[in-house]
């Protein structure tokens, strides 16, 4: 029972980093989104909420949709991002390449009420590229709607050795 | 009277040939005969940009930037922990290390939420302790990506330059999270020249700030 359980088990971790994003945390709780991730397949809805002060109706999998549950902070993200099938996080780039890097699908929920948002910046470029989903926490139901996992493609591996060669090229070293 | 007053102004015109000299030598290339090893000055800020600067050292010699001083703000540990563990001494226990790495703290002129009034303050404090560690590390290659911390160092590092007391060279690396603007820092260090190189990892910033070396993705 346990075994088929885990090998059926297709969570969507969602992650609002080391502040807080009620908005967010709203958006995946309501009806719309939940409603859109069960029919997509998902089964699981783990957040974390951070220091957010809204907090998410728990529930479990017997009503014929997905199971909530969340926490507030972790020392463990990283599991919980490597057992997902799906991210939803925040657009601090920390995040950002953390689960580009395990290969996992990802929506980027854009904080509209943060002032210097240049964050959006990065989500955005990433997007069009094809890397990730960028949404807003009023759009996230239309964007699960069409969601469509395999069109995205994988992060390419990043190299610092053009920067490398540089710096020492600048500094008179020679290559090697 | 006269000859004080003439003085004055012989000083002021060769403090301004001298700041115009270095500001012309800057972002031209080393040329020395038999390269050694550089007194290396590492700016750490947080999250991101931590990780992208581990990037960049992990793929730097480490014989040729040689001893490393990697600076982060006082109030921040996790960069200075990811640096410890990159140099493999997470346990402190230095040893004969000691001598090549070192890990110093900066004071912050002003943390997220603190008033302006106190601020005045904790500036004179943060400006005087950094000119104390630069005064002791006097680099030769200062790397930094962003933090807001680093912008005061480079400004010293220029004044050393500018007074003769050690030319360096200060290299800017823009975070991977601005696309179409520079950052703060960034923007200082490129419109006031302090940066001999600066590297962007967007090619739309690139063409917006032309004197930037576009490198890709280091994340």
């Amino acid at each position: 029972m346990e075994n088929s359980d885990k090998k059926d088990r297709r969570t969507v971790f969602v992650t609002v980093g080391t502040t807080l994003f009620d908005a967010l945390v709203r958006a995946v709780d309501t009806w719309e989104v939940k409603k859109e991730l069960f029919r997509k397949g998902y089964t699981h809805l783990l957040i974390q909420i951070g220091r957010g002060s809204y907090i998410p109706t728990k529930s479990g999998t017997e009503d014929g949709s997905v199971s909530v549950e969340y926490f507030t902070f972790s020392s463990s993200i990283a599991d919980h991002l490597r057992s997902a099938s799906l991210v939803i996080s925040h657009a601090g780039s920390g995040s950002i390449f953390e689960t580009l890097r395990l290969g996992k699908p990802l929506i980027v929920v854009v904080n509209e009420d943060l002032m210097d948002n240049h964050q959006s910046e990065l989500a955005e470029e990433l997007a069009e590229r094809r890397y990730l989903y960028c949404a807003r926490p009023q759009t996230l139901h239309q964007t699960i709607a069409n969601l469509e996992v395999e069109s995205l493609l994988p992060y390419p591996a990043s190299d610092a050795t053009p920067v490398a060669k540089m710096i020492n090229r600048f500094l008179g070293f020679p290559d090697d | 009277m006269d000859v004080a007053c003439g003085t004055l102004i012989s000083l002021i015109f060769f403090t301004i040939i001298r700041v115009l000299w270095v500001v012309y030598q800057t972002g031209k290339a080393l040329r020395p005969k038999s390269p050694k090893s550089m007194n290396t000055l590492i700016v750490l800020g947080s999250g991101g940009h931590t990780a992208e600067m581990i990037g960049v050292l992990s793929t730097l010699q480490k014989e040729r930037f040689c001893p490393r001083y990697y600076v982060a703000a006082a109030t921040d540990n996790m960069s200075l922990h990811k640096a410890r563990v990159l140099e493999g001494s997470v346990d402190d226990t230095m040893g004969d290390r000691g001598a090549t790495v070192q890990f110093l703290q900066i004071y912050r002129s002003r943390e997220v939420g603190q008033s302006y009034i106190t601020s005045v303050g904790t500036t004179l404090v943060a400006i005087s302790h950094a000119f104390w560690l630069m005064i002791r590390i006097r680099p030769e290659v200062v790397l930094c990506n962003g933090p807001g911390t680093c912008v005061p160092l480079c400004a010293i590092a220029f004044l050393f330059k500018v007074v003769g007391v050690r030319w360096s060279s200060i290299f800017y690396i823009e975070s991977i999270a601005r696309v179409k603007k520079l950052s703060l820092s960034g923007l200082l260090l490129y419109k006031l020249r302090m940066a001999d190189q600066f590297y962007v990892q967007w090619p739309q910033l690139q063409r917006k700030y032309p004197r930037a070396h576009y490198v890709g993705c280091l994340m």
